[in-house]
This record gives structure tokens, C-alpha cells and sequence, in this order.
């Protein structure tokens, strides 16, 4: 087959083009979904106003939320009634049924920083090592990690930060950990 | 039928590949909105107000999901709260904060109701998974 580098080079040159042309946050009148004749227009926070001074990701909202909230850079309140119990928990689980790919370590602690046990437990997942019958089409379908992965937490094009854990460097058994190592955060 | 070599289908089809990836790239809308951004018209539309778009990036900065999620009673499923102006003025779900003192009270219609008249239901500006998920 002859190579023809100008096939591959010019819609290489122009798509870089176009994403780096793009805007980290699109203004609210450009979005798409703001009516530009709307009165809230120039009224409501833009969101390049906000999130810029945030520290940055390279996905999502371009927000790094977890270190943005243990660094303190924002301080989202944890409750509006004052008898709501707040709850952290630092648990690791490793999942291992994940083919070929890297196993999930999934974090409690940066989930339980943001989230109520509640909102997990046990409507999305049941609250037992290897009792959901998580998978990827169901995430992708809006289910499971998929009801915030993909919507509003980090999107499901992050493959690697879910996907964490090498078989081939895991020594330890799969499913809670005897000690959290999430302390590092993942974005 | 002219029968073409092997390789000559295969450079075909690869060009082809390649051209579909540029068109992509070029016809790609350049309007995003912000990721996590909610647009709410479930009745707003058929009251001739336009549609709620609700930013999670501006709320979370501010509280944390179990806040609304918990606390509040919001479903996580854009569309699955009954929600109504009722409920938000009887101080229910938005109302709780949206009062006048913690945030601007439901006088302020048109700083909800700011989407483009006609838009679905659904949250939007999540364009980085395009998967077949129905947020």
C-alpha cells in the first residue's frame, strides 16, 4: 500500500487546530444552551470566571474537584440541616473482574467527601464486595458509577484512573484493602 | 464491476476512515456547554417560560452533591424530580436555598428560566463520553 503522509497529516494538523482553538469553558451566550437574549445574560457567573482559578484537569469541567476541596480552594458546604450526620470513609476496594484491563481500585474517601452514604448504599450498589453486577455497558448506559462518571464526576474517557491497578505489580488480595492508599487523590 | 486488489480496498477504505474523522472533527459544533449542565423543561416550555438550565459547576463549588442529592430529596437523573414552582416556593428542593437568603428568590424567574426556548430535558456538556447512556 503506498503511504500517503498527507492523509494523515493534514486532518492531524487541523484537528489539533480546532481543540486547541476551543475554549477551556465556553461562555454562557455560546453554549448552546443559554437563550442569548435571555436577561440573565451578563447577570448570571461565567463559568471561565470560576473554574479558571481552579486547580486544573484535563477533563470534565478542566477541574481537578478533589484536590480544588482538600486543598482548600473551595469550601462546599457539607449540610444545610444541622442534625445531618457527616460520614467519611477512607476504604479501599479492588475489584478484579475487569478482563484484560488494569483492576478498579475504588476509593470511598474522595466519594464520601462529596457524597452521603445514602446515595450509593443501597440504591446503586448493593453493600457487599462483589454483589453488583458492575460492567461497562451498564456504566456507559448511565448505571452504576455511570450515574455521575460521564454526567457530572470525571468522564468515562478516563479509563486509567478508575482502571488502576496492574495485575502484575498487585500482590494483595482483591476487595477491601487492610490499608487505604487513597489518600492520593485522583482528580 | 471493475475487481480492485486487496490493498487498493484497504488504502480506500482507510482514506475514507480518515476523511469521516476530519468531517467529525470540522462539523463538530462549536458550542459546549459546561459539563454537568442540566436542562430542565419538563413543564417549563408548556408554561411559556423558557427552560431551567441548573449548573452543577456553580453548585458544588458551594456544596457538596449530598447536599441537594441527601439532603434535599433531588433524584440523580435529570427529569426525575416533580419539581414546581409550588414546591420551590413552599421552600421544597430548589426552594431551600433559592428564598432570598441564601440565594435569589423565585422573583428572579429569567435567572432560572435562561435556556433556549424548546430545548429537552437531560444533562448536557458531558459530550466526552458520547456513549449510549441516556443522562
Amino acid at each position: 500500500m503506498k503511504f500517503r503522509p498527507l492523509l494523515y497529516v493534514v486532518p492531524l494538523i487541523i484537528s489539533f487546530a480546532l481543540l486547541a482553538a476551543e475554549p477551556r469553558w465556553q461562555s454562557l451566550v455560546e453554549d448552546g444552551l443559554h437563550d442569548p437574549e435571555s436577561p440573565a445574560i451578563g447577570v448570571l457567573q461565567e463559568p471561565a470566571s470560576a473554574l479558571s482559578l481552579l486547580p486544573p484537569d484535563n477533563s470534565g469541567n478542566r477541574v481537578a474537584w478533589i484536590r480544588a476541596l482538600r486543598e482548600g480552594y473551595i469550601e462546599p458546604r457539607t449540610n444545610i440541616y444541622p442534625e445531618t450526620k457527616i460520614e467519611v470513609l477512607d476504604m479501599d476496594i479492588v475489584m478484579e473482574k475487569t478482563g484484560e484491563l488494569s483492576m478498579v481500585m475504588f476509593p470511598h474517601k474522595p466519594h464520601t467527601e462529596w457524597l452521603d452514604c445514602a446515595n450509593c448504599h443501597d440504591k446503586i450498589f448493593v453493600e457487599k464486595v462483589d454483589a453488583n453486577p458492575i460492567n461497562m455497558f451498564a456504566i456507559l448506559s448511565g448505571e452504576y458509577c455511570g450515574q455521575c462518571h460521564g454526567a457530572v464526576a470525571f468522564p468515562l474517557t478516563e479509563c486509567n484512573r478508575c482502571h488502576s491497578v496492574p495485575r502484575s505489580s498487585f500482590t494483595g488480595k482483591p476487595g477491601v484493602q487492610p490499608i487505604p492508599v487513597s489518600d492520593q487523590a485522583p482528580g | 464491476m471493475k475487481i480492485m486488489p486487496v490493498s487498493a480496498i484497504q488504502s480506500k477504505r482507510l482514506s475514507t476512515r480518515l476523511l469521516l474523522i476530519l468531517a467529525l472533527a470540522v462539523m463538530m459544533p462549536n458550542v459546549n456547554a459546561e459539563y454537568g449542565d442540566v436542562v430542565l423543561n419538563r413543564i417549563s416550555g408548556a408554561n411559556d417560560m423558557r427552560p431551567v438550565i441548573f449548573p452543577h459547576w456553580f453548585h458544588r463549588i458551594r456544596f457538596r452533591c449530598k447536599v441537594c442529592h441527601d439532603e434535599l430529596g433531588f433524584e440523580m437523573r435529570a427529569g426525575a424530580n416533580q419539581i414546581n414552582m409550588g414546591k420551590i416556593i413552599d421552600g421544597q428542593y430548589c426552594g431551600m436555598c433559592h428564598n432570598g437568603e441564601i440565594a435569589w428568590s423565585v422573583d428572579e424567574c429569567h435567572l432560572c428560566h435562561s435556556g433556549k426556548p424548546g430545548l429537552k430535558t437531560g444533562i448536557r456538556g458531558s459530550n466526552k463520553t458520547g456513549g449510549p447512556g441516556r443522562w
